[in-house]
């Protein structure tokens, strides 16, 4: 048990991680409302952005600008600087999932035009009628 | 315009053109149909020369922006990967000459924007085909996506409602993608295809690999709809606009096979993905076979033409996934081979219904009776496309089938040859009963099916020249299949097969 718990405090930020993405999972999966699917979706994909995020963390280093002289005379040392890549492909996954919430809420606006709801089951009510 | 980078030229023309199909076409419809014919028409030239290069001197790698890999992006041109982009471009350039009246009968004055999200799919699957970079892919994987929803929403009916579920499944998938590779990124610390493979067999920790490698084939089993996650397909693919219908259905499901190819082979190694985990081998080969058999059943009992197609698809993805996971010389040749062919048996078939559809106005069975005195030509090529789909020979479809078999007899998995053979029987019995329906129905709709039909002419000339063209293809392919494996296929195939 006490292994247990220090490995959740250790990687509590992968912890976090999981737990975001299971709401975000039930949400998409159990949800009725269309829209709170679509929020499920945005939980699920902020999750992954969190994991990428702080898998680029270090501890106690510092922001990864560079001062050109001092890396000429003493060199790089990368543990003191935060690996910036996983940061510059969540900016990428961050637009993907602007991109795709946006189409989402188009069509959820013809959706609600169409059938006059936004509850699946109603919907399917209106459908096989 | 020198030969190392014809093959990004094959992917801009079409890029490019959806920016200016945009702009020009708003202003009059004329412009759009030699924007988006020529591009493609330039793309499929050029993707020709482009494999000539790869055939001639083998794979090529292309560091777009002089950023060298394995910091930038590589695309990476192999003879697999210049087929693919001929395949691409000839089945769209074939599928834009019966998507250009289609969308004008059903979406007049809306023609730029549909043909904008057309040519920028185009455009992210020949980007798929060719990336190197792991990352890369999952952005054009997006890309690809994100257009298909647009597409399938524009379509009649409930196509917004499917469009909605593709939305979920489809990004349920990608975000799968986007796991597996931050686990692989985590372990590898680099996103490059090649590197990650050199570096990976060094890596300490094997669940975190083995759960990399679950994300990443599961989310492309969603995105390509394999047997249990394939709910959102047959919706999807039947409420879009046929225009868009006919494109996206022969190509979205190859591409992503082919995509698990390369996961498999350039990031993993068959070793990995095939020896190390045999159970997972033997289930994924059953759950093949089960795909293969449920979705061939569920075809059968569709009375709409259109419908009936999307289910063999998901058959035909349980085919290629199934050949791929036999590990064996014949099974990944025949994977390889049905993917050319199935795109052009679909792609046959979807022409087909097309032509139907704006000729008569509907797909359902009962209003099919007596096509073949009323469109000769058109079910011609269809019944030559469905012959493929069945099986006979010297069509296409008959010899990666063939490849497909002898690869489950040597593999041993028999549960995979009996669907493939049942499978067969399902289509022959599908395809013949259509084929009563057309030939010896009489032309009248006195079966209690009425309902009004759009508008209806007959199709134009270009529109059943390119179906003529792909039921040839077909047939050329099926003879000349021996020297496309030969030529092509064998040299794609990974060290050790």
């Amino acid at each position: 048990m006490e292994d247990f718990i220090t490995l959740v405090i250790a990687k509590y930020n992968y912890w976090i991680y999981v737990i975001l993405m299971m709401i975000g999972f039930y949400a998409m999966i159990g949800k009725k409302n269309l829209v709170k699917k679509l929020l499920g979706m945005n939980i699920f994909q902020t999750a992954i952005i969190l994991m990428f995020v702080s898998a680029g963390v270090k501890k106690g280093a510092s922001i990864p600008i560079l001062d050109k002289h001092e890396v000429l005379t003493h060199g790089i040392e990368a543990a003191q600087i935060v690996n910036p890549l996983p940061h510059v492909l969540m900016l990428t996954a961050i637009v993907v999932s602007v991109s795709i919430t946006g189409v989402a809420l188009a069509v959820i606006l013809r959706i609600y035009r169409k059938y006059g709801t936004l509850e699946e089951d109603e919907i399917m009510e209106k459908l096989g009628q | 315009m020198t030969t190392s980078n014809l093959h990004m030229y094959v992917m801009a023309a079409p890029l490019i053109c959806a920016l200016f199909v945009n702009l020009l076409g708003r202003r009059s419809r004329t412009y759009i149909a030699p924007l988006t014919l020529g591009s493609l028409l330039f793309s499929s030239v050029t993707a020709c020369f482009v494999l000539a290069n790869a055939l001639k001197n083998g794979r090529m790698s292309y560091t777009v922006g002089n950023w060298s890999p394995p910091y930038g992006i590589e695309l990476i041109i192999d003879p697999l990967a210049a087929l693919m982009l001929l395949l691409i471009s000839v089945v769209a350039l074939l599928a834009t000459c019966a998507a250009l009246p289609t969308v004008q009968r059903e979406h007049a004055g809306k023609e730029h924007l549909f043909f904008t999200l057309y040519l920028i799919l185009i455009a992210g699957l020949m980007g798929l085909v060719m990336t190197g970079d792991a990352f890369n892919l999952y952005v054009l994987l997006e890309i690809t996506s994100i257009t298909t929803y647009g597409l399938i929403a524009m379509g009649k009916g409930r196509a917004v409602l499917s469009s909605f579920n593709y939305i979920i499944m489809g990004s349920i998938g990608a975000c799968f993608y986007l796991l597996g590779i931050g686990y692989i990124y985590i372990l590898t610390g680099t996103l490059n295809m090649a590197d990650i493979a050199t570096r990976l067999p060094l890596v300490q920790g094997d669940a975190a690999v083995a759960t990399a490698f679950a994300f990443l084939i599961v989310g492309l089993f969603i995105k390509m709809a394999f047997f249990p996650l394939h709910g959102w397909l047959p919706h999807a693919y039947s409420d879009a606009p046929m225009g868009a219908g006919v494109m996206i259905a022969p190509l979205m499901t190859k591409v992503t096979i082919y995509l698990m190819f390369r996961v498999i082979f350039s990031i993993f190694s068959p070793d990995y993905a095939f020896y190390q985990h045999a159970i997972i081998q033997n289930l994924i080969i059953w759950a093949a076979a089960i795909s293969i058999i449920a979705a061939s059943l569920m075809a059968l009992a569709q009375r709409d033409l259109r419908r009936m197609l999307t289910y063999i698809i998901i058959a035909e993805v349980g085919y290629m996934v199934g050949g791929i996971w036999l590990a064996n010389t014949q099974g990944l040749t025949g994977a390889l081979l049905h993917i050319v062919n199935d795109a052009l048996m679909t792609l046959c078939l979807f022409l087909a219904a097309a032509t139907i559809l704006y000729r008569i106005g509907s797909l359902h069975f009962d209003d099919l009776k007596g096509l073949y005195q009323r469109m000769p030509l058109t079910m011609l090529a269809f019944t030559i496309g469905a012959f493929s789909m069945i099986g006979v020979p010297p069509t296409a479809g008959f010899f990666s089938k063939w490849y497909l078999i002898l690869g489950g007899i040597e593999a041993g998995h028999w549960e995979y040859v009996a669907a493939l053979i049942f499978s067969s029987l399902i289509n022959a019995i599908l395809f013949f009963r259509l084929i009563e329906i057309a030939y010896f129905g009489n032309g009248d709709h006195g079966h209690g099916h009425k309902q009004t039909l759009p508008p209806t002419g007959s199709a134009p000339w270009y529109m059943q020249g390119s179906l003529l063209v792909t039921a040839v293809t077909l047939i050329i392919i099926g003879l000349g299949s021996g020297q496309l494996v030969q030529g092509v296929i064998k040299l794609a195939l990974p060290a050790g097969f």
